[in-house]
């Protein structure tokens, strides 16, 4: 079989050469042309390739990514053990202890081939926090769909659910949390976000970077097939496009079992720490992983490709550089250690292969059939890739959207106690607000034993060390409606919730991830919502002294001419010293206090009442309020820590009144609600004004409680009374309307397995 | 104290669960591990859940031919107490230690939720702790937990208050007559597929309700 040698290039440089179908720009293919002076073999066209998609060189994001360290300050800082660039950023949770967590996309996998894409988007995020030397502790998917009624979310929704928990579950890891939301605008282009967590020593970080001259690189887990080839580029880094051929032999199929094996495996490995650097092999296969740990480390790197185990003989270098196969790992490791090294993997039945060794030439140099294919810089294919400054501008109809609030005049309110109570019901069953029990119910929450929180509470919590308690509480949280209305603030608000929800657990927020899903780059509409998305995020980070740890950036969510709503996913981790000192969400006992902390104003703007009633997306967003943001935090937080609370929950889709609804069914129990005098019912309501939380205390504890906020100049009101259990009980608005909980839990619980089959839940 | 022994297959996920239940009851857990050929004399060996092998043949099916389970079978023919949770009451089923298959739930999802269960056998060296008739709740979470037999072995299990555990409310997978678990003839051999292991501390499980799987074979363990 004949095959294309960087000799060959040499020496013939007019061949033609398929840079367009594999992605590359014109300029870029030139550009390749420049650095190697020549034309790239057939090998080095696929590592640049791959590497220069948006999707692993953020060639479009990285002008506006750059805030995110710019705007982090020192008392940020303070918690950050390892920053944005490597895998995952590690943030000290105090006691020597640290964790490490990241959300990614896997958006377009998954729409293709929705069970298969889901679940190694799972084992993905999992081998980045694997690869940080954490043991992974818990997952949570973010995930969005088309119209809950459409034909597609059928095919869609129920792959992907089973292939987050066909994998997660098969990992033993307890699935804590994650959002379910349905709009037009995802329909043919679903939200698959992945985030993970892991717990670690101090002393335990290891960092993708392959040093010292002579040292070997290993490649261990499963063996390489043809699965995922442009995965990166064709496939997560275009447009859908219904006149292209099928894109599903790019998406990679998934073996949890070999994950599993391969994270025991590892951590072995670290406990006699036996790696000088370590890789996971994800997008982009072994051309991240080699150029990657070469351009971070010594600078050199000398791989015999021959040696790496194939599931399919046939493969071609270029293939085998490309392939995005699952499961592999990729470890620097010093010759004296290799014996116990291979032992290890050997206890676990894995296969592991001495694929090269580091070296001091700058040069990035693998061979086949003893012929040298590739001889690059490895920073010009990692590191160095294409920046674009990608024109952008604010899209013409956004200002008569804004301008198009929904006031009493434009959007007819319910008014009457009758209207009100249906209006409730009507949200209580809308697919965004209903009991997603369909889908939680098929992940296990339990397996590790450690799980505290778990959804549909307002965070997961996790303890990480058994004998002090100490734990993390993890959020995500964006709302697409708020970020078409203003990009700007709808990042800061997917901010603001995701730290209130932390909060709302007891646990102070520590750090940020986030996974930035919009439409196409190349549309200067989408790139500034984009870049104002960006800049709202970091700006608020700023703000809240929180620092962005690393993220994901999603492009080309879109089919033709048509971009999803932008989705800014943010993630939120906090700790808490103790987690039996973390604050639940359900109402009880009877006869204690129900308070909103926070204040209320008419603001409906993008909200789930218009959208559910009316189908309206215009006006302002919630005003955000970082400030107060911060301030609610320190109460939830020294409310919990000081025994003062009985349940708290975050103010937020749906207003006041899914809070309560919400509380009283998780609690079993109803409430006596008293609306403030100074409001109309419905915006009390149904507003979604943030900085808000309702708190359950126990009557002995609520002047305590009501002075530290008026101290924090916190608006502080006592709402109602928790009333008695059973599916009798009622939630009661007084002098307006009463709904029984079997009501309301029939009208929440009903929704999904309506639409998608029946769930024993 | 005594000492009881917990098999780590390749693809075991509950296996630290179960030994920090054991620990929560007070008794010393010994990992046990898949190519083991010796039990390291433990007293008595838990099972414990997880996908052995992927679970992508038969559940358990694998895991039945690993080197430990040869001295778990020969063990458990000799009085040996062995519990099997979940993937653990699989791989009991395949050795034919136990009767019967688990297989895939009826309603063709995983399943995970807080399931109400009543004891209803405490003969066994596993649920001595229990009062006969007692409801408890503890976590459930499988992909193929519904229990068949064929009638005539259902009828005899039922005969011989084999059943250890029935499903209350919902029944979960489609399990035949409700069962939970059953035991061996001897009664020391116990397979269930609801997780008492998760179900030992008030913050971590929705109740403490599991704890007395383990708190009974202790007692059983220092009575002898």
């Amino acid at each position: 079989m004949s095959f294309d040698t960087v000799d060959n290039a040499r020496h013939t440089p007019d061949e033609d050469q398929p840079w367009a179908e594999l992605g590359l720009k014109e300029d870029e293919y030139q550009r390749i042309r420049e650095i190697l002076g020549r034309r790239p073999s057939s090998s080095e066209l696929a590592m640049y390739s791959v590497m220069w998609s948006e999707h692993c060189s953020y060639k479009s994001s990285k002008v506006h990514l750059r805030q995110f360290g710019e705007k982090q300050t020192e008392a940020a800082k303070e918690s950050l053990l390892v920053g944005i660039g490597e895998n995952a950023g590690v943030v000290d949770i105090g006691d020597g202890w640290a964790v490490t967590f990241k959300v990614e996309s896997h958006n377009h996998p998954s729409y293709v081939e929705p069970y298969q894409g889901a679940a190694t988007g799972v084992g993905g995020i999992v081998r980045d926090i694997l690869t940080m030397g954490a043991r992974p502790i818990a997952v949570m998917d973010p995930l969005r769909f088309g119209p809950a009624d459409a034909p597609d979310t059928r095919r869609v929704l129920p792959g992907v659910v089973a292939g987050i928990g066909g994998y997660g579950n098969c990992l033993g890891l307890p699935n804590i949390g994650g959002e379910v939301v349905f709009d037009e605008s995802y329909a043919g282009n679903p939200l698959v976000n992945a985030l993970c967590v892991g717990s670690l020593r101090h002393d335990e970080i290891k960092l993708a970077k392959a040093t010292g001259v002579g040292n070997l690189v290993v490649l261990f887990g499963a063996k390489t097939g043809g699965d995922g080839i442009g995965g990166v580029s064709v496939l997560a880094s275009e447009t859908f496009d219904a006149d292209k051929p099928s894109k599903r032999p790019s998406v990679q199929v998934g073996d949890p079992f070999t994950e599993k094996l391969l994270i025991e495996c590892c951590l072995e490995i670290f406990a006699e720490d036996l790696v000088v650097g370590i890789q996971d092999l994800g997008g982009a296969g072994i051309s991240c992983a080699t150029s990657e740990m070469a351009s971070a480390g010594t600078g050199g790197m000398h791989v015999v490709l021959d040696r790496v185990p194939l599931r399919d003989p046939t493969l071609s270098p270029e293939e085998i550089l490309m392939s995005e196969s699952q499961e592999r790992m990729c470890a620097v490791v010093e010759p004296a250690k290799l014996d116990r090294f291979m032992g290890i993997c050997q206890r676990w039945d894995i296969t592991a292969t001495v694929i090269g060794e580091v070296t001091d030439t700058d040069r990035l140099v693998i061979e086949w059939h003893s012929e040298t294919v590739v001889d690059v810089p490895p920073r010009t294919v990692a590191h160095e890739g294409p920046v674009y400054q990608r024109p952008y501008g604010r899209p013409a109809d956004q200002d008569a959207r804004q301008a198009d609030a929904p006031t009493a005049q434009r959007l007819v309110r319910p008014t009457t106690s009758v209207e009100l109570r249906d209006t409730l019901l009507r949200l209580v069953s809308s697919p965004n607000l209903a009991a997603k029990g369909w889908v939680t119910s098929q992940y296990d929450k339990y397996v590790q034993g450690n799980t505290v929180l778990a959804q549909p509470e307002d965070a997961g919590v996790v303890r990480v060390d058994e004998k002090t308690g100490r734990g993390v509480a993890i959020s995500t949280d964006a709302n697409g409606r708020f970020t078409k209305l203003d990009p700007y603030a709808g990042a800061q608000l997917a901010l603001a919730e995701a730290y209130r929800n932390v909060a709302a657990t007891g646990a102070k927020p520590l750090a940020v991830t986030n996974c930035l899903n919009f439409g196409s780059p190349e549309d200067p509409a989408v790139m500034w919502q984009f870049a104002e998305a960006v800049r709202g995020l970091a700006d608020a980070c700023e703000a809240l002294d929180v620092p962005v740890t690393g993220g994901n950036v999603s492009f080309y969510n879109q089919t033709g001419e048509v971009a999803i709503l932008p989705t800014p996913v943010v993630g939120v981790l906090g700790v808490i010293d103790d987690v039996a000192r973390r604050t639940p969400m359900a109402l009880g006992p009877e006869g204690e206090s129900v308070l909103l902390v926070g204040e209320t104003r008419d603001e409906l703007g993008g909200s789930e009442w218009a959208h559910v009633v009316h189908g309206h997306l215009g006006g302002l967003p919630p005003t955000v309020d970082l400030q107060r943001e911060r301030q609610l935090a320190e109460i939830l937080v020294a409310g919990s820590r000081d025994g003062m609370l009985t349940a708290a929950h975050d103010v937020s889709e749906g207003g006041v009144a899914l809070a309560l609804v919400e509380m009283a069914l998780r609690g079993g129990r109803g409430a006596r609600v008293v609306l403030p005098d100074d409001v109309d019912p419905f915006v009390a309501l149904f507003s979604e004004s943030t900085g808000r939380a309702v708190v359950v205390v126990p009557r002995s504890e609520e002047l305590r409680f009501t002075d530290m906020c008026v101290a924090r100049h916190v608006p502080v009101a006592r709402v109602g009374v928790v009333d008695g259990v059973g599916d009798q009980a009622e939630l009661a608005v007084q002098g307006q309307f009463s709904v029984s909980l079997a009501q309301l839990r029939t009208a929440s619980e009903a929704t999904l397995p309506a639409l998608f089959g029946p769930s024993v839940g | 104290m005594a000492r009881i022994g917990v098999v780590t297959f390749p693809g075991s996920l509950d296996d630290r669960d179960a030994a920090r239940a054991i620990t929560v009851a007070g008794g010393e857990p010994v990992p046990l591990w898949h190519k083991d050929r010796s039990l390291a004399g433990v007293d008595a060996v838990v099972l414990p859940g997880g996908f052995s092998y992927g679970d992508y043949l038969r559940c358990g099916a694998i895991a039945r031919f690993a080197p430990v389970m040869e001295m778990i079978i020969d063990g458990a023919q000799g009085g040996l107490p062995v519990l099997g949770i979940c993937n653990g009451f699989q791989i009991l089923c395949e050795t034919h230690l136990l009767p019967g298959a688990l297989t895939r739930n009826d309603s063709l999802h995983f399943v995970c939720r807080d399931q109400r269960l009543r004891i209803d056998s405490t003969s066994t060296p596993w649920t001595s702790d229990y009062a006969l008739g007692q409801e408890i709740v503890v976590p459930l979470k499988n992909g193929e937990g519904g229990y068949v037999a064929d009638e005539r072995t259902l009828d005899e299990l039922e005969a011989e208050g084999r059943v250890v555990a029935r499903y209350l409310e919902v029944n979960p997978n489609g399990s035949r007559r409700d069962i939970a678990g059953i035991s061996n003839a001897a009664g020391n051999v116990v397979g269930l597929m609801p997780h008492p292991e998760h179900a030992v501390e008030p913050l971590t499980g929705p109740s403490t309700d599991g704890l007395a799987f383990f708190t009974s074979i202790l007692t059983r363990l220092a009575r002898a």
